[in-house]
């Protein structure tokens, strides 16, 4: 069972369609069920990879 | 305009000043202040038509997503505390926050692309600001995980 726009629905019932996107910044995996055409349930899962760093600098005399 | 990924510049200048408590140092006192308990974080998301970035000194709500399940202002970080102590390895110091950042049973049906990360005990300072692709949620659940916390990846390196 899982949680759609229309309560609970067993998954068995739906269309289950899923992706995945992998880049530098990010490893990032969605699931998606639709009833007929209509879009009851997604969620998604972004791994970070990277994240901006700070670089510290110093001057000399 | 779009949302740029980077640690906020105000958070580096507060940073010198001691704004942000990450971890349970033991300190010098400089008054009476010696062992302080580290500050408490949420996180934000943003829509993909936002302007989040560098520039942010502290939450907005300007550009915030909203839908059902999802609150204002986003969620806080969790853990026995939001981040993990703060360490370095080389030349580089790192932490992470302790726990992924879920945002649970929301509808969010404008697309989002990024998540703000400021901290609540102090006034709501920016960190800073992570971008991902484009997102929707439907009845779902979106779970942000975090990277592994080293001098490499650690989601604030400061090398």
């Amino acid at each position: 069972m899982i949680t759609t726009t229309k309560g609970l629905m067993d998954e068995a019932s739906l269309d289950k369609r899923t992706g995945v996107l992998d880049n530098a910044n990010e490893h990032t995996t969605w699931v998606e069920y639709w009833l007929g055409e209509e879009l009851v349930h997604r969620s998604a899962h972004v791994t970070f990879k990277q994240m901006p760093s700070m670089t510290g600098t110093v001057e000399g005399f | 305009m779009a949302n740029a990924q980077a640690m906020c510049t105000s958070f580096k200048k507060e940073l010198m000043n001691g704004h942000h408590q990450f971890g349970a140092p033991t300190l010098v006192s400089r008054t009476s202040l010696t062992v302080p308990t580290p500050d408490s974080f949420k996180a934000a998301l943003y829509l993909a038509s936002a302007t989040r970035g560098a520039a942010d000194t502290v939450y907005s709500v300007t550009g915030e997503v909203s839908g059902t399940g999802y609150t204002a202002g986003g969620v806080a970080l969790t853990g026995a505390q939001d981040w993990i102590e703060p360490n370095s390895s080389g030349t580089t110091a790192f932490s992470t926050p302790t726990a992924n950042i879920v945002f649970t049973t929301v509808t969010l049906t404008t697309a989002f692309d990024a998540v703000l990360i400021y901290n609540s005990t102090q006034g709501d300072k920016a960190v800073s600001v992570h971008t991902f692709g484009s997102q929707t949620i439907t009845a779902g659940t979106l779970t942000l995980t975090m990277p592994t916390n080293d001098a490499t990846t650690g989601l604030i390196r400061i090398a």
